[in-house]
């Protein structure tokens, strides 16, 4: 790739960027607009126009708070208040990220069990790998809150119970990719440890191990970020011990539209960053064994 | 022999076990420990079971399609069965965990409230959500493959959208639509569409150079190439994103529910029968969802099947 194409990229990366913020600029402008016109009607007031669009940037409860405002929110509750402190999105953030974590490493180590498993032994796989397709149709998320009540009932709360939905949404696609990884060998390869009549075990760590890692890495991107997923959602019912989900929850309810936008971007960020660093880590894993 | 006594052994000791659970009084497992001993052979025996009908699988033809239906099946009975056992045995409250058959028992007795909540959750938002979201993501696919610009521009926003969670838009349009369906069909939108441009997006490139050289030799024009090369190589594809979109857009729909509902909806369901600790009912309506969930996608695959019968990993699976 030459040095001309990253250009073109950044190019339409940039302006695909300032449209999306124009057309949100627009949006928050007729959403807050009509709003306003609304209260205004409602009161027998007259207004203009040039009224109207000079106070839709300064609602108190927009319907779409315009991006300065959710960024003016984020600086607010990041870079002003304590860590410590439950007003600071931090704090929240940094609670959402624990069960992410941890359920993501749960998930991670469940779904490579299972796939070695799977790979070693066919009765396992007759008898499982139709379940844990299955088990990605039905909509786990769905039943997330009854999970964290219902442990709540037995006093467990805090970190496991999200960490548990996070590692049930996490360990599918490790265990897929990782099936397939283990079988990616290459067959000469495979042939040749046969020829040195090696043990399944000596198989395993000197060839399908290697030969999974790149699969792995796939799915450890797509899994990261559904323990995301399921840690916010996790943290819907439980609106009290904080996270981002309880913020977007307690935000809905009180109107706070510019706490739930700045709850949103927060997790975005979060998001890509975990992903941006599972590819970091692949990179330079990869790379020390030649891959691009 | 030896295998043959085993597989008999097992199928006597799974009918011993649910006599068991069916005689006795609830807390047998209190009162006579000993009766785990029961459970634990019948686990280890039916695993013979198990290896025993995989090998079957080696000989083809019917065998081997008896064999890949029956041994998912009685390891998820088996799973039933433990999990019954267990719940009955050691008498765990309701609120824990039900027991299956009282979770069916619930779903049987309360039909039709399931159906109204299924008709208002399924069949309005996420069918609605589900078409718009990628029909939307399709034809925004097509576009973007035709222009080097929109692609550098969207691919790496749609490759941003899939690292987010994007369930958290669901508060934002529940004010924007109001509490009804169409709010939660607004987050199925979302959430489908990125998943469904990025997979015809590449499904679209995955041309064949010799197949575009040819379409080219043919003269074939714009419309042709795309309906008779790159639709049907993309097709794998985007079979991959709708299978991927049918589980997403009926965890939207749920998820939405959680913040504003009409008095009606799955996820409503959920949420107020978890407030009053009726946790069979909840339970009914996870399995409804499940059977919802599992049948999109299992019509998915067999659609697929029908469409791209020509792929070589339809080909290459024996019936």
């Amino acid at each position: 790739m030459s040095g001309q194409w990253y250009k073109q990229q950044w190019l339409a990366v940039a302006t695909m960027f300032i449209l999306l913020t124009i057309i949100w600029y627009l949006a928050a402008l007729i959403l807050n607009g009509n709003q306003l016109i609304k209260n205004l009607e409602r009161r027998q007031q007259s207004w203009s126009y040039s009224q109207i669009i000079s106070e839709a940037y300064a609602v108190k409860r927009p319907a779409l708070p315009a991006p300065h405002q959710v960024v003016a929110e984020i600086y607010k509750s990041v870079f002003q208040t304590k860590v410590t402190s439950k007003r600071s999105l931090l704090y929240h953030a940094q609670i959402t990220l624990n069960s992410t974590l941890l359920g993501f490493v749960l998930g991670s180590l469940l779904g490579i069990a299972i796939a070695i498993g799977i790979v070693h032994n066919r009765t396992l796989e007759a008898s499982l790998m139709p379940w844990v397709i299955a088990s990605q149709t039905i909509p786990i998320l769905a039943i997330a809150p009854i999970v964290v009540v219902v442990l709540g009932a037995i006093n467990l709360t805090g970190l496991i119970p999200k960490a548990l939905i996070s590692m049930y949404l996490s360990f599918f696609p490790v265990t897929i990719g990782m099936v397939k990884g283990l079988r990616a060998a290459d067959k000469m390869h495979m042939e040749l440890m046969l020829t040195y009549n090696a043990s399944a075990r000596q198989i395993f760590w000197k060839l399908r191990w290697f030969a999974a890692q790149p699969y792995l890495f796939a799915s450890l991107k797509v899994a990261i970020a559904s323990s995301l997923v399921g840690a916010i959602v996790g943290e819907l019912p439980t609106g009290a011990q904080g996270g981002l989900g309880s913020r977007l929850l307690s935000g809905s309810y009180y109107g706070q539209t510019v706490q739930i936008w700045s709850a949103l971007l927060m997790s975005a960020l979060l998001g890509s960053l975990l992903v941006w660093l599972v590819g970091f880590t692949e990179k330079r894993m990869l790379a020390r064994r030649g891959g691009q | 022999m030896l295998s043959t006594i085993r597989q008999i052994a097992a199928v006597i000791l799974i009918a011993l076990q649910m006599s068991l659970v069916v005689t006795l009084e609830n807390g047998f497992y209190n009162r006579h420990m000993g009766l785990l001993a029961v459970l634990i052979m019948a686990l280890l025996l039916s695993w013979f079971l198990l290896s025993g009908l995989t090998r079957l699988s080696d000989v083809g033809g019917f065998r081997s399609r008896v064999s890949k239906l029956s041994v998912p099946l009685i390891f998820a009975f088996m799973l039933l069965l433990v999990w019954q056992s267990l719940v009955c045995g050691f008498d765990v409250p309701l609120v824990l965990l039900p027991a299956p058959t009282l979770i069916v028992t619930a779903a049987w007795h309360n039909l039709p409230l399931l159906w109204a909540d299924f008709q208002q959750t399924y069949l309005k938002a996420v069918v609605a959500g589900y078409l718009i979201g990628c029909g939307s993501g399709f034809l925004v696919a097509r576009l973007a493959v035709r222009s080097q610009f929109l692609q550098n521009g969207l691919l790496p926003f749609g490759n941003f959208m899939s690292s987010i969670p994007i369930v958290g838009i669901a508060p934002v349009m529940v004010m924007w639509f109001g509490f009804d369906w169409p709010s939660k069909a607004a987050v199925v939108v979302i959430m489908t569409f990125f998943p469904m441009l990025i997979n015809t997006v590449a499904g679209l490139q995955s041309v064949d150079p010799l197949h575009a050289d040819l379409m080219r030799t043919y003269a074939a024009k714009k419309s042709q190439i795309f309906f008779k090369n790159q639709l049907p190589q993309a097709m794998p594809f985007i079979f991959n994103a709708l299978k991927l979109n049918s589980t997403l857009a009926l965890i939207g729909a749920i998820v939405a529910e959680f913040f504003g509902t009409p008095i009606v909806g799955m996820g409503f369901r959920i949420s107020t029968e978890v407030g009053r600790m009726n946790m069979d009912m909840v339970w009914a309506t996870i399995l409804v969802a499940a059977l919802a969930g599992s049948a999109s996608y299992g019509a998915l695959s067999l659609l697929e099947r029908m469409i791209t019968f020509w792929h070589p990993s339809i080909r290459g699976v024996k019936h």
